[in-house]
């Protein structure tokens, strides 16, 4: 079986803050089509990590290799015409903007790009999200928390990206809420996108994932395929139980 | 702080000054004194206490005007008839008048927020400023002539070298009295104000008091060096006290520095000798005759801004020597401290906190006492930071009851909540950078002293300072930062930062501690450090609800758990049993098939 | 006070009020976009209307050296930053527009006699002149602060507005200036002469209105700038790029504003300094508006022209008195509706 193509291959990569070192040498790769999630404590630096690869923050070392690219200084509206997008972990929808206009600006760079069928794609994802359908017109800010993520999701699809990165989608929402957010991210990669999930709900992100990375204190610990690293003891007793010494 | 020896040489070199230099420059020190007088007052109101004003000429203008006016009527009332007799006098007439307006006009702006703030300050500014060129008996746009000299013993104070003495002595005291100030418990409190209004009050501060207060002092100032200008000049008009001098004194406060005392100084002879020298330069460059200094003050100003923003007198200072004495800690009798709680400190009793439809706590009831840490744990959104925001009065609680030593504080200020003898810390760390840990620490203990501005501005409270600066340091001790006394708090990693905090609270003597994720951020070992510390505190009575994420600490640690998710509890009880729900198992670990 | 004066105060204010909403209009658009409460407003009416005068009169105007200068500035500034970063893509657009450019319009002032030619194209250069300054200066100005608080963007704003009004009496001198108007026609409405330049103000400013509302709200451009300001992050993040943003609405402000200053450089004598009062005037009615809404802004600075005409009537010393302590109530009952958390750092 010949392995799909490297979207993202990232090598080597140090990023600080002033004297502080938040992320210590990390590699990682996702292809077209995989799911990969990198899980690991609270200030581990899983969003450093996320924010260097999208170029909100600057990298003090390492390689980036988009879709084949190598990146220099990477600026966040260039890896979004490039078909990268971010679900950031405050999700940074625009409140006193419509569900509707939120997702009409995800379009926008295609927009630019002279692409004219945003309105297809919002249908599109308003099959995905249906809820969302029944909201358009209310103002993104009195959403609840579920459908706040599910619009930051459905905002990112509108882009039509090759490499979706999402930052803690199950932060703060029901089971059942991140079950459906979760099956969608898993169907998602069968259309041929590459995703890239940081997580602290390490059980759920193992479960639909393709391969691993376990991020402690800015450094990769452990990685391998997400059926290995759901067995693993280590992975068990610090991530899928409440610290099994007590 | 300067050196002595520095200090005392530049005090020679004024003292000197009439005596060495030509009447020009003399001139040109007394309008550099002046306008400094007026930046001062900014330095402590924008610099230090975050309140941009525009409008302060208007001030000045006041306090010209007011003795002016009484010095110059022919005919005035009986009552005011006393404030015209002597020009010494007026200066009391003048405070008061200034005083009253800063008062109103306080009151109305200090109420605005944000960027609203300023824009206020150049409204009035404005108007003040067409009030004076407008009303009848103030001369409208010509102003008022013929004031009389200043008299001192028989002598009439016409020679600006003569002036100059009271000039720069009315300056130097306004500076002692400002750096006194800021070095007190009303100083921190002040400088708190930056730190966010929330952190201030919760650690006791009433911010509204503290705010009229600079703006007052910052009007006074004003207002004095306007009754200076009226006498110097002995003609008035309302040109000096327009919206574009307002703009220049915040600039020269700004440009020389605004957070520091000497900055005033600085920036006020920097843009003085500036402006002199440009008035003759640039039209002749020009070839055309008008004011262009402005176009250099505006590019200067926005250079400031783009690559220097605290001014240049931070630049220079570092160059000079300083003054280490106060790196010792002052020996003091430790303060009294409240009896311990007993039984039951807190209350929540179905407290509800909704943001427009969003329910953040829905019905929550939880209960602390005294000797016991409770723990309130729950994934990331479950509401509570909002629980201890509710409790410790930052937000009010849309309904239910929050009972602390019995009585219902559900309603009431976070600052009188902190007197109470509750203190917390922050999830998002609030300190403020540039001042030490012990400075950080004090501002805990707030509550624990009284002393108030006027015995502050006069150095008269140092014992009292001196046993809340000690209280400060054992408390830092307590927690086991003492090497880092004197470090800036900004310095400190992320980690210790937080134990600072937690010194901070435990500086106001509470019985209740509520704290906010103190682990977050910490190595194993400075982890068990804190679980002792925890302990001991619990040991002496105090008791602790805290909030945090990690598994490890909070079960080895708590007495009682409460669990929350989506705003409401789902469980309560020992920490073994709470672990073993399956509510709670399902809360923080539900699975995706 | 009989119909007839009422009639006349009321025209006065209307018509002065349509002056302040086009100011009003271009503060709220500039706030909504980049954040910047742009005190300056009113030098890009001064401006407009004395480039324009200037070009009538035969002389070449002072801004042009302006723009000169500044695109000098800009070129140098962005071509350093390219060379260091590598990032060299936008090097010809950012040559063209602040070299060539104002290159290309100095010829056209300095050799191509623009003072015979008709007032629609004498219009067209003073704009060509006047508008580009807006791009340059928040280049300079703003963009390295664009992630500073709203105060410092304001204490920037009134720097700017110091550095351009001590330009303007270097450029012009302290003299006024008058130009053709628009229409030499004059009607008959109610008992009144109502002029043709006043009925251009009005024109101008309900087009305008309806103008920005359009695109702001609905088309995707529009709510792209928009969103830069609701959300920073977030736009960037769909790659709206806050730079673009930023000089896009100072361009389209500066438009305004100089339209304005032709607009009114017939009817009134218009000084170096004229600007800065119409500018705050337009910008009560912009706070009336709370900064963000349109047709409330204008309404606003209706009103204030109205209340102006009025107090000029019953009193006139203070009518400046009168017009600017009200702003204070109207920035409390604005701070309070707007509430923000926004903590002081």
């Amino acid at each position: 079986m010949t392995e799909a193509p490297s979207v993202l291959e990232v090598s080597d990569l140090c990023v600080s803050y002033g004297k502080v070192e938040a992320l210590h040498h990390v590699s990682l790769r996702v292809r077209a089509g995989e799911i990969v999630t990198v899980i690991g404590p609270n200030g581990a630096g899983k969003t450093t990590l996320l924010s260097a690869i999208m170029g909100v923050l600057p990298r003090t070392r390492g390689d980036v290799v988009f879709l084949g690219e190598a990146q220099g200084a990477i600026e966040v509206e260039h890896m979004v015409a490039l078909g990268a997008n971010l679900v950031p972990e405050k999700r940074e929808l625009f409140g006193e903007m419509s569900v509707e206009d939120n997702l009409l600006l995800g379009a926008f760079m295609r927009h630019r790009m002279g692409h004219r069928d945003e309105r297809e794609t919002m249908d599109q994802v308003f099959e995905t999200f249906p809820r969302l359908r029944e909201r358009r017109d209310q103002q993104a800010g009195t959403l609840s928390g579920g459908e706040r993520q599910m619009l930051a999701v459905g905002r990112a699809l509108m882009a039509k990206p090759k490499l979706l990165m999402l930052d803690e989608p199950s932060l703060g929402l029901a089971p059942l809420i991140v079950r459906e957010i979760f099956h969608i991210v898993e169907a998602l990669k069968r259309t041929g996108v590459a995703i890239l999930l940081v997580e602290q709900n390490a059980r759920a992100a193992l479960q639909i994932a393709d391969y691993g990375y376990v991020l402690e204190t800015g450094e990769v610990a452990l990685e391998g395929p997400s059926d290995d690293l759901e067995d693993d003891p280590k992975v068990i007793e610090s991530y899928l139980g409440l610290g099994g010494k007590h | 702080m300067l050196a002595r020896g520095l200090q005392l040489a530049v005090l020679g070199l004024l003292v000197a000054g009439p005596a060495i230099l030509a009447e020009f420059h003399i001139t040109l020190l007394n309008y550099i004194g002046l306008y400094a007088l007026v930046a001062l007052g900014l330095v402590l109101l924008t610099g230090v206490g975050g309140l941009t004003s525009f409008g302060q000429a208007a001030f000045v203008g006041v306090g010209a005007y007011t003795t002016a006016w009484l010095t110059t009527a022919t005919e005035l009332p009986g009552w005011l008839a006393f404030f015209g007799a002597s020009p010494w006098l007026t200066l009391f007439a003048g405070l008061a008048v200034t005083a009253a307006i800063a008062l109103v006009l306080g009151l109305l702006t200090l109420r605005l927020s944000g960027h609203y703030l300023p824009l206020g300050t150049i409204a009035w500014g404005i108007s003040l400023y067409f009030l004076f060129g407008n009303v009848e008996f103030l001369g409208g746009h010509t102003g008022i002539t013929g004031i009389p000299a200043l008299p001192l013993f028989g002598l009439e104070l016409k020679d600006p070298r003569h002036y100059y003495y009271l000039i720069w002595a009315v300056l130097l005291a306004a500076v002692w009295l400002t750096q006194n100030l800021l070095d007190s418990r009303e100083g921190r409190a002040i400088r708190a104000l930056k730190g966010g209004t929330v952190m201030a009050e919760a650690m006791g501060v009433d911010t509204a008091r503290s705010k009229i207060v600079i703006f007052l002092i910052a009007a006074l100032f004003a207002c004095v060096s306007g009754w200076l200008y009226a006498h110097l000049q002995r003609f008035v008009n309302p040109t000096p006290f327009g919206l574009h001098i307002g703009i220049e004194y915040l600039f020269m406060a700004v440009i020389g520095g605004a957070a520091h005392v000497w900055g005033a100084l600085v920036g006020a002879g920097l843009i003085t000798i500036l402006k002199q020298w440009l008035q003759d330069l640039l039209p002749q460059l020009f070839g055309a005759s008008g004011n262009f200094e402005v176009i250099v003050f505006g590019l200067l100003m926005i250079f400031v801004l783009h690559r220097a923003r605290d001014g240049i007198w931070p630049l220079v200072a570092r160059f000079l020597p300083a003054d280490d004495g106060r790196r010792r800690v002052p020996e003091a009798e430790p303060i009294e401290r409240r009896a311990r709680g007993e039984g039951v400190l807190l209350e929540v009793v179905d407290a509800v906190k909704k943001f427009g439809g969003l329910v953040a706590n829905d019905r929550m009831s939880l209960t602390v006492k005294a000797g016991e840490i409770m723990a309130l744990i729950g994934p990331n959104g479950a509401g509570k930071s909002t629980m201890f925001n509710l409790i410790s009065g930052v937000s009010p609680p849309t309904s239910g009851e929050v009972r602390f030593l019995g009585e219902r504080i559900d309603g009431r200020a976070s600052r009188e909540i902190a007197r109470r003898g509750m203190s917390r810390t922050f999830q998002h760390v609030r300190l403020l950078p540039t001042m030490t840990v012990l400075e950080n620490v004090a501002i805990g203990a707030h509550v624990r002293g009284r002393r108030g501005v006027v015995a502050a501005a006069l150095h008269l409270e140092r014992d009292e300072e001196a046993r809340l600066l000690a209280e400060a340091a054992r408390q830092i001790e307590r927690v086991g930062l003492a090497e880092h006394m004197f470090d800036q708090a900004g310095s400190l990693a992320l980690g210790k930062q937080r134990i600072v905090e937690i010194a901070r609270a435990l500086a106001s003597d509470p019985c209740l501690l509520l704290l906010d994720e103190p682990a977050a951020g910490l190595r194993y070992l400075e982890k068990q450090a804190l679980a002792e510390m925890l302990r001991r505190l619990r040991a002496e009575g105090m008791g602790i609800l805290l909030v945090e994420h990690d598994m490890d600490f909070v079960m080895g640690l708590a007495d009682r758990v409460v669990v929350m998710e989506f705003g409401k509890k789902i469980a309560a009880g020992l920490p073994e049993e709470v672990q073993r729900d399956p509510a709670v198992i399902e809360a923080y670990l539900g699975g995706v098939d | 006070m009989d119909l007839q004066i009422a009639l006349l105060l009321g025209q006065d204010g209307i018509v002065n009020g349509a002056v302040y909403a086009l100011l009003a209009l271009a503060l709220v658009l500039v706030f909504a976009v980049t954040r910047v409460i742009f005190i300056p407003q009113g030098e890009y009416v001064a401006f407009g209307a004395l480039t324009l005068a200037a070009l009538q009169a035969g002389r070449a105007p002072g801004t042009l050296w302006l723009l000169a200068g500044l695109g000098i500035a800009v070129a140098v500034i962005d071509f350093a930053i390219m060379v260091r970063s590598g990032h060299r893509r936008r090097l010809p657009h950012v040559l063209f527009w602040n070299l060539l450019y104002p290159a290309f319009v100095a010829a056209l002032v300095l050799f191509a006699e623009p003072q015979q030619w008709p007032l629609l194209l004498q219009v067209l250069l003073a704009l060509g002149v006047v508008v580009p300054l807006g791009p340059m200066v928040y280049r300079l100005a703003y963009q390295p602060l664009a992630e500073a608080s709203v105060l410092v963007l304001l204490i920037v704003s009134v720097a700017v507005h110091l550095t351009l009004v001590g330009l303007g009496l270097l450029f012009f001198g302290a003299e006024g200036s008058r130009t053709t108007p628009f229409s030499e026609a004059s009607f008959e409405v109610m008992g009144m002469t109502v002029n043709g330049q006043s009925l251009w103000v009005l024109g101008a400013s309900a087009v305008l209105i309806v103008v920005l509302y359009v695109f702001f709200e609905r088309t995707l451009y529009g709510k792209a700038l928009r969103a830069t300001a609701i959300n920073r992050n977030g736009a960037r993040l769909m790659g709206i790029s806050t730079t673009m943003a930023g000089k896009l609405s100072f361009l389209l402000a500066a438009a305004i504003g100089a339209f304005s200053g032709i607009l009114i450089a017939p009817i009134t004598t218009v000084y170096y300094d004229t600007g800065f009062l119409i500018g705050l005037k337009g910008f009560v009615g912009a706070i009336v508006g709370g900064l963000a809404s349109y047709p409330v802004a204008a309404a606003g600075a209706v009103l204030v022209g109205l209340l102006e005409s009025f107090s000029s009537f019953w009193a006139s010393a203070f009518k400046e008195v009168i017009v600017f302590t009200l702003i204070i109530p109207v920035l409390v009952w604005r701070s309070l509706t707007t509430r923000h958390v926004e903590e002081e750092e």
